[in-house]
C-alpha cells in the first residue's frame, strides 16, 4: 500500500526536477528545508529523525538535492521526506513537506480489533512492516 | 537537424540579442561606475558575448557547453576585486549562466575547520550556501600553508576542487589576491591552476582614474570638492602614491573620510548654522591638514 503524506502525494512520486522546484519555492518563500527519515509508516508517526541540520542560509536548491541524494545513499529501504519551516513570529512551524524516497514494498497495515469490556471493539493500525521487527530492521 | 540546413532568416542577430537581454545596459553601468580596469571589463564583455552566442547555437540544435567560469582576481589592494567579483554575479545571473546571482564572499576562517573532521563540513556547508550564485575567496593562498604539513587548508582546497568540477554548472569560484602569492599557490596546487580558465589582473590605476575615483565616491555621498580643493586633493594623489601602503581606491576612500572629518570639525567651529552647500563643499584647506603634506 503506497504511503501517502503531505504535499502533492496521491501523484506520482516526484522527479528529481520536480523535488527541485518545489524546494525552490521554499526557498523563495524564506523557509528552512531540512530533511527527515523514518522507517515507521504509521500515520501518527509524526516525528521522523533529521538527516543533517536544517539548511539555514541556502539560495539554491541544488544544495539541498545533494543532501537529498546523500541520504537516499544512506537510508535507501526508508522513507524521506523534505520539511520546510516558517519561522516567521507566530507561524514557527512546518508549513509544507513531501515524500522523496520510499522503500521499494510497502506492505501496508493490519487492522487491530481489540476487546473491551461490554462488546466494545477498538480499532488500531499497525504497519506490516513494523510487525515485531525493530527499528533498522523493517524493510 | 543538420546545422548546415537551418535557415538563417528570423534569427536575432548577436547584437540585438546582447542589447535585448539587458546585458548592455549592465556593461554599460559597469563602465560608468567602475573607472579604468580595461582588461578587467574587456574579459566580462568576451565572457557575455561567449554566453550569448552559446544561447544562439543551442537554438540551433548545436552542441553547446556552458564554458567553465571559475576564475582567480589578481592585483593590489583596492583595485576593486571584491567589488568587480559582486558585479561580476549580477552579470553572471543577467545571462542566465547562474540561477541565484548572489555572491558568498569568504575567507580562510570559513572554508577551514580548527580540529581534524571539521574542515570537510564546513567546507561543504559553504559551497551549499554559494550554489546558484558565486563563490568569492578572498585571499586564497592562505588557504595552502606548506610550512605545516597538517594543516587542514589542502583539506578545503581538496573539497573545493571537487565541487568546482562535479557542481561547474551550479557555482563560480573566484579566488582572488595578490599577483605574487597566487602565483606561488597555483605553482603548488597545479590542480587548482588547471581548473581556473580565467586568470585576470586588475592593473593599478593611474592618477586620473584614481581622481575619477575619487569623484565619483564623492558624489555618491552628496559632497563635491570646490576648485582649489581639486588642485590639493589631486596634489596629495601624487604624494599619498609615492608612500609605503598605498592601497588604490581603498586610500582613496580612506583620505575623503579623514577629508569629512576635517570637514565637519571645521563647520563645527563656526557659530552660524551652515548653508546647504557649506554642508556639501569640500575646502582646500580641508584636504592640506594632511599629515602627507608634512614633509613639504
Amino acid at each position: 500500500m503506497r504511503i501517502t503524506q503531505g504535499t502533492f502525494s496521491y501523484l506520482p512520486d516526484l522527479t528529481d526536477s520536480q523535488i527541485a522546484a518545489q524546494i525552490d519555492y521554499c526557498l523563495d518563500q524564506g523557509w528552512a528545508v531540512g530533511i527527515e527519515y523514518t522507517d515507521d509508516p504509521h500515520p501518527r508517526n509524526t516525528f521522523w529523525d533529521m538527516y543533517g541540520n536544517p539548511m539555514f542560509d541556502i539560495r539554491d536548491a541544488t544544495a539541498i538535492l545533494i543532501e537529498v541524494n546523500a541520504c537516499r545513499a544512506t537510508f535507501p529501504q526508508y522513507y524521506i521526506r523534505v520539511t520546510a519551516f516558517d519561522s516567521t513570529h507566530g507561524t514557527e512551524s512546518v508549513v509544507l513537506s513531501f515524500i522523496v524516497n520510499r522503500p521499494d514494498a510497502e506492505p501496508g497495515f493490519r487492522l487491530i480489533r481489540t476487546e473491551e469490556p461490554g462488546r466494545t471493539v477498538r480499532y488500531s493500525i499497525e504497519s506490516y512492516a513494523v510487525q515485531a521487527r525493530p527499528e533498522g530492521a523493517r524493510y | 537537424m543538420d546545422a548546415a540546413t537551418v535557415p538563417t532568416t528570423g534569427i536575432a542577430s548577436p547584437r540585438s540579442m546582447f542589447a535585448s537581454s539587458g546585458v548592455q545596459a549592465l556593461l554599460d553601468q559597469l563602465d560608468d561606475e567602475l573607472i579604468g580596469l580595461a582588461p578587467v571589463k574587456g574579459r566580462i564583455r568576451d565572457i557575455a558575448a561567449l554566453l550569448l552566442i552559446d544561447r544562439l547555437r543551442a537554438e540551433q540544435g548545436l552542441q553547446s557547453t556552458p564554458p567553465s567560469l571559475h576564475m582567480c582576481f589578481t592585483g593590489n589592494p583596492g583595485t576593486g576585486k571584491t567589488t568587480v567579483a559582486l558585479r561580476m554575479a549580477e552579470v553572471l545571473k543577467q545571462l542566465g549562466y547562474v540561477r541565484k546571482g548572489h555572491m558568498v564572499a569568504v575567507t580562510r576562517d570559513d572554508l577551514v575547520g580548527q580540529f581534524i573532521g571539521h574542515t570537510a563540513p564546513k567546507t561543504k556547508e559553504i559551497i551549499k550556501k554559494a550554489m546558484g550564485g558565486v563563490l568569492f575567496i578572498d585571499e586564497a593562498y592562505y588557504l595552502y600553508r606548506p610550512e605545516n604539513e597538517r594543516d587542514y587548508g589542502q583539506e578545503a582546497i581538496e573539497i573545493l576542487l571537487q565541487a568546482m568540477e562535479n557542481h561547474r554548472d551550479d557555482l563560480v569560484v573566484i579566488l582572488a589576491g595578490y599577483r605574487d602569492r597566487m602565483d606561488t599557490f597555483f605553482s603548488s596546487n597545479p590542480g587548482m591552476a588547471s581548473r581556473i580558465a580565467h586568470h585576470i589582473d586588475f592593473p593599478d590605476y593611474d592618477q586620473d582614474e584614481l581622481m575619477h575615483i575619487a569623484q565619483l565616491m564623492l558624489r555618491n555621498l552628496n559632497y563635491r570638492f570646490d576648485d582649489t580643493a581639486e588642485a590639493a586633493f589631486e596634489r596629495y594623489l601624487g604624494l599619498r602614491r609615492q608612500q609605503p601602503h598605498f592601497a588604490n581606491a581603498r586610500s582613496v576612500r580612506n583620505a575623503l573620510d579623514r577629508i569629512r572629518l576635517r570637514h565637519a570639525t571645521r563647520l563645527f567651529a563656526t557659530d552660524t548654522a551652515p548653508t546647504r552647500d557649506a554642508l556639501c563643499t569640500l575646502y582646500a584647506e580641508d584636504v592640506l591638514a594632511s599629515r602627507v603634506f608634512a614633509s613639504d
